[in-house]
């Protein structure tokens, strides 16, 4: 294993804390998400440290809670992408036939369609829940996590350990989950923050589009959103969430980069 | 497979170039047909019912009903998707549900606009990405390869609408340099429309600039690893010598696939940008009519993205195999 650079460590502690302030956004939070405590707008003062919002709420409370969103959305969305994506992946794999001939047209035909306009026409008909979102968003991103599952397991399943295990009658489900998996895994893990950070940036479109997160709730993308209209006054409000998100983007990237860096033979796209 | 006119005598003398673009073509209109079924599915099988989706929860069952019946939710699918499909195939798009007009001529004027935008956006990334890119190669692993990599890094690492407001604030508030909406209309002027639109282009050129340029990197890279090129450079001819005259040549195929999949990438980078900049564009179109959840309309504008998704990737494919020297000369 190579020792992580001083790029790496920095991407690391800074993933760290926005994990942290995610998890005790509580605390940290000196305000209420959607409590109003001020004027429209206030500049940056000891009492609001990033200032208020454009309805004069805590500009760094609902930075925290939002930041809460976001990645909890994120997070589960990449679940729901590798969860899916890997065990169809590997199952095509190992099954073959008819099987992984229809899965893999399949998911020719989804990647054929930029993800976000798929999702906006999806979005279109469903209502806008934070479950939906995590499921529309999972489900279209695991064709990607399914392309690299299927190479990886195709190169496993010719091994002589699967054939010996196939030899001995193991059943479909045995070789997936105790010969590819554990086989496959490093390399899922590397490709992990990658789609992760997709997801972030996608449910931040999504947001600021207004067909994400839905007010009161917040989220990075839609702090964007609700606070766009002062840039033009100078007012910087909107900027504070877009430095958020490419300042975690950037550092879960310098991990990603190591991770991938260690695993050589890797081949993932890391998509659009 | 290459339609029904042609003889079996004929296709087997076909030309291997027309042989291979036909098929790709082929697998496009497929592709397409399978996609225009698929939006479909999306939008009217999935759990959620369209008419209580429209009307929101609050409606009366009476409304529902009623609009079930104007919208012709109580035919069959199938003949529903089949006159759908018909209509399309005519240029008739449908009607809008919320302003009960013409899907069709309201698409046209806004296609040319986001056209027109990732038209200009496309003139200056694509020398750009390609320039910078072969920079790279020739500075590999000193300063200026390392400075290219770590910005693109960053650009890559951004959404869309992150650059535009960033660009925005240093632009328009800091140095007051444009106007931060573009308002473009018919009588404006060539000059006077690009100045409108030169903001959202710079934030388009940006976001494909990095993965363009990245990918122009590798590409090149790897024509430089074979062996001729090491002849080149053992035979003493100059750096700049070796890549013009023997990596370029041969690294055409790859770039060009490398451009062609970031154009197709504009389109999507398109509709978060026109939302960004208020342009009256295709993506803005269809952001406001999802959030209405007018269905017509949505499918309409899915459908004619995912055919220019589809369309600049099989010209990237047609181009790639015109610019194959094998498949040129056959034998």
């Amino acid at each position: 294993m190579t020792r992580p650079s001083f790029a790496t460590l920095v991407g690391m502690i800074i993933t760290s804390l926005f994990i942290l302030a995610a998890i005790f956004a509580n605390v940290l939070a000196p305000y209420g998400l959607a409590e109003i405590v001020g004027d429209a707008w206030e500049p940056s003062s000891s009492e609001f440290l990033l200032g208020t919002d454009s309805i004069g709420r805590d500009l760094l409370s609902r930075m925290i809670y939002g930041g809460r969103t976001t990645i909890l959305v994120a997070a589960a969305a990449t679940a729901v992408s590798f969860l899916t994506g890997s065990i169809l992946g590997f199952t095509a794999a190992v099954v073959g036939g008819w099987f992984d001939q229809i899965l893999s047209r399949f998911v020719d035909l989804v990647m054929s369609i930029p993800p976000l306009i798929l999702a906006l026409v999806i979005l279109s008909v469903m209502p806008t829940t934070i479950v939906v979102l995590i499921v529309v968003m999972g489900l279209l991103d695991s064709t990607r996590v399914f392309r690299l599952s299927r190479a990886v397991a195709v190169d496993i399943t010719v091994m002589d350990y699967v054939e010996a295990a196939r030899l001995r009658g193991e059943g479909t489900v045995w070789i997936v989950f105790r010969e590819i998996l554990p086989n496959a895994l490093s390399l899922l893990i590397a490709e992990l923050g990658l789609r992760f950070i997709f997801a972030v940036l996608f449910i931040s479109t999504l947001s600021f589009l207004g067909l994400g997160v839905q007010p009161p709730a917040a989220d990075w993308g839609g702090i964007v959103k609700e606070n766009k209209d002062g840039l033009v006054y100078g007012i910087s409000a909107a900027l504070m969430p877009t430095i958020a998100i490419a300042v975690l983007a950037i550092s879960v990237n310098l991990v990603a980069d190591w991770a991938l860096n260690r695993t050589s033979s890797l081949k993932g796209g890391r998509g659009a | 497979m290459q339609g029904g006119h042609m003889s079996h005598a004929e296709s087997v003398f076909m030309h291997p170039v027309v042989l291979l673009i036909s098929q790709r073509l082929t697998i496009g209109m497929l592709l397409l047909f399978a996609v225009s079924i698929l939006i479909f599915v999306g939008t009217e099988m999935l759990p959620g019912d369209v008419a209580q989706a429209i009307l929101g929860q609050a409606a009366t069952p009476q409304a529902v009903a009623n609009l079930r019946l104007e919208m012709g939710l109580n035919e069959p699918a199938l003949s529903r998707y089949l006159s759908w499909l018909w209509g399309i195939l005519h240029g008739d798009l449908g009607t809008s549900l919320t302003t009960q007009k013409d899907i069709a001529t309201a698409i046209s004027g806004r296609l040319y606009n986001t056209l027109f935008l990732a038209f200009w956006a496309a003139i200056i990334a694509v020398p750009l990405a390609i320039g910078l890119g072969l920079i790279a190669v020739r500075y590999c692993d000193r300063w200026p390869d390392k400075l290219i990599s770590g910005v693109t890094l960053a650009t890559i690492s951004l959404p869309e609408f992150v650059i535009g407001y960033i660009l925005t604030y240093l632009l328009t508030v800091k140095l007051q340099l444009f106007s931060p909406v573009s308002l473009m209309f018919d009588g404006m002027s060539l000059a006077q429309k690009l100045n409108t639109i030169a903001l959202p282009v710079m934030v388009l050129v940006m976001v494909v600039l990095a993965h363009m340029m990245r990918m122009t990197r590798a590409a090149i890279l790897n024509v430089m690893e074979s062996a001729y090129i090491e002849t080149a450079v053992l035979k003493g001819m100059s750096p700049l010598a070796v890549i013009t005259k023997h990596a370029v040549p041969n690294a055409i195929a790859p770039v060009v696939n490398v451009v062609m999949l970031n154009l197709a990438y504009l389109v999507v980078g398109v509709v978060v940008v026109e939302v960004v900049f208020v342009y009256p564009g295709m993506g803005q179109y269809l952001v406001d009519h999802v959030s209405k959840r007018d269905v017509p309309v949505v499918q309409a504008c899915g459908l004619v993205f995912a055919a220019v998704y589809i369309g600049v990737n099989i010209i990237a494919d047609v181009i790639s195999i015109l610019a194959n020297p094998k498949l040129r000369h056959p034998k």
